[in-house]
């Protein structure tokens, strides 16, 4: 007779499990559809035994739009999130070691800008846009997504600096430490994890970030989510070799996701659920 | 000692913060007003001749177009189906991934990974390699059953997308969930297991209450951005059949950059922005209560 307990634990695995592979299924397929051919990726039934090739990752890479989105897309969520670093930290260090009376209601009106939906303001950034010709620029994305998270940014920023022992700061004060040289050479290193970890929390939301992105690139500029959404009109079946850049797409982004889990949740919570 | 040294260092904070606020506010403050004001605006791109102030007629023609109506019921619907959906199921796997069982670290991060899959990737699984009425997976399925291949996103189109966005946004409301569920006091638990509570009573008097503000939080951020969906209706369904799919989002994207009529579509974007005014309202005072908790 199998005690209770392991029974419980064995029933809770193959609940969990189950649960856990019909949510990760579609990822899957799309990986196994990518090392097919074109004709065994759309047939019937589907091909669960097939020699697999590699044949539709070389073909992604000769593509020109598909490099091009790639590097995009890099340079884009590099540029935003670097952009938006530089603005939040002088911001989050000074609202944490420097708290006054409006702090509070600062932190509170900067979370108060990411509510105001997009679309709301699609018409007017777009003619904006237009009349600068920012669009379809890397420039205009970097300056959009870098708006768009700065908030969030500027509340992980804060809550990580709150951690860091205001000791060590008073110490290097005591030892004529001008602000820059605090902030630069003691705060910043100090809490790089944390400085770390909003930085990748700000490239994956501007790496998946799919209104502005479609709304505002043609081609020049845009990144692997536009590139890809040109695959939805149906010029002849290209399944395998859309698997195939679908799984560089989102490859470095799952990575990044499940290395920081739980910075994740601080952040999109704004530090409500910790 | 400490306090005398802060205060005698008194900082001059403003060209710290200055520069994140400004740019915030310019973000926030430009765009809206020029909403606002295209709204009261006769202005079409196409047609640059008309021009002037219109007052509320872009509101009174919206108003009385059938499609603003359709696609507040729309934005309605799938918000709500999708916040059910994920809600209930991410609470259900929130207590079950709280458990101990094999293999749970990977089990955890295979679950959690359609959040991180671009919106337009998974919309073109889910159309092309899932919902696909010849070639779709779920099409085989059906028929190995030996039933009718469905023909989703043409029958069944808003189901379809609600499946789409619940999957993707099921990891979400599970990861906030689960780590509201792991700082639940464990000896609060055995206390009433104790009492001789059983699991449902432990989950309906002791889980739940405490999982109240966590559930609210994944509510209300996700109605903002579920107000919002756009890509996936792009990729699928582009809003229809006929306007089956087309939500507040994507009615406001066919006035402006497929019609060019700046004026109805800034007048639907006002719109957009009111309703999600009214859920940012308690998202804000919700949060601003936990920052004053510590």
């Amino acid at each position: 007779m199998i005690n209770r307990p392991l029974l419980k634990k064995l029933t809770l695995t193959l609940v969990a499990w189950t649960a856990a592979l019909i949510m990760f299924f579609p990822v899957f397929w799309m990986l196994v559809a990518s090392f097919k051919t074109e004709i065994d990726a759309v047939a019937t039934p589907p091909m669960l035994v097939f020699k697999p090739t590699l044949e539709n990752y070389a073909a992604v890479q000769q593509r020109a739009n598909y490099i091009n989105s790639a590097i995009n897309s890099v340079a884009i969520s590099m540029g935003a999130t670097l952009l938006a670093l530089a603005l939040g930290i002088p911001a989050a260090y000074a609202m944490a070691f420097f708290p006054t009376r409006r702090t509070r209601s600062t932190l509170l009106w900067m979370l108060s800008t990411k509510m105001l939906p997009p679309v709301g303001v699609l018409v007017p950034i777009y003619l904006l846009f237009r009349d600068v010709g920012l669009i379809d620029t890397k420039a205009g994305l970097i300056i959009i997504y870098a708006l768009m998270n700065l908030p969030i940014m500027v509340w992980l920023l804060y809550t990580f600096f709150k951690e860091v022992p205001r000791d060590i700061l008073e110490a290097g004060r005591i030892d004529g430490a001008s602000r820059r040289q605090e902030l630069f050479y003691l705060l910043m290193p100090l809490s790089l994890p944390g400085i770390a970890s909003t930085a990748l929390l700000s490239i994956i939301l501007c790496w998946n970030e799919a209104f502005w992105s479609l709304n505002l690139t043609t081609s020049d500029a845009a990144p692997l989510t536009a590139f890809i959404s040109s695959f939805s009109a149906p010029e002849g079946l290209f399944w395998a070799k859309l698997s195939a850049a679908s799984t560089l797409a989102i490859a470095p982004i799952l990575l990044f996701g499940w290395m920081s889990q739980r910075q994740l949740v601080r952040g999109l919570t704004f530090g409500a659920v910790k | 000692m400490m306090t005398a040294l802060t205060k005698t260092r008194r900082v001059n904070t403003l060209p710290l913060i200055t520069p994140s606020v400004l740019v915030l506010f310019l973000w926030m403050v430009v765009p809206l007003v020029m909403t606002l004001w295209f709204s009261f605006q006769r202005y079409n791109l196409l047609n640059p001749s008309v021009k002037g102030f219109a007052g509320l007629e872009n509101y009174k023609s919206l108003v009385a177009d059938s499609a603003l109506w359709t696609a507040m019921l729309n934005t309605l619907v799938l918000v709500a189906s999708v916040l059910g959906v994920t809600v209930v199921l991410g609470t259900l796997l929130a207590v079950l991934f709280n458990q101990e069982f094999f293999g749970r670290p990977v089990a955890r991060l295979l679950i959690i990974a359609p959040f991180f899959v671009m919106p337009t990737v998974s919309a073109l699984i889910w159309k092309n390699m899932l919902l696909h009425p010849v070639n779709g997976l779920v099409a085989f399925l059906t028929r190995s059953l030996g039933l009718e291949a469905i023909d989703w996103f043409g029958n069944w189109p808003m189901t379809s997308i609600v499946m789409i966005v619940s999957w993707q946004w099921l990891p979400f409301a599970l990861l906030i969930l689960l780590t509201a569920i792991q700082s639940l006091d464990n000896e609060q638990i055995e206390a009433a297991r104790m009492d001789g509570a059983g699991a449902s009573a432990l989950f309906f008097f002791i889980i739940l209450p405490h999982l109240k503000r966590a559930i609210s939080v994944v509510v209300m951020i996700e109605t903002i951005f579920f107000l919002s969906v756009f890509a996936e209706i792009l990729i699928t369904t582009s809003g229809g059949p006929g306007l089956a799919t087309t939500n507040l989002a994507f009615l406001i994207y066919i006035r402006s950059l497929l019609e060019y009529d700046v004026g109805a579509a800034s007048a639907g974007g006002v719109i957009a922005i009111v309703l999600a005014n009214v859920v940012a309202f308690f998202l804000v005072r919700t949060i601003a209560r936990s920052l004053e908790e510590g």
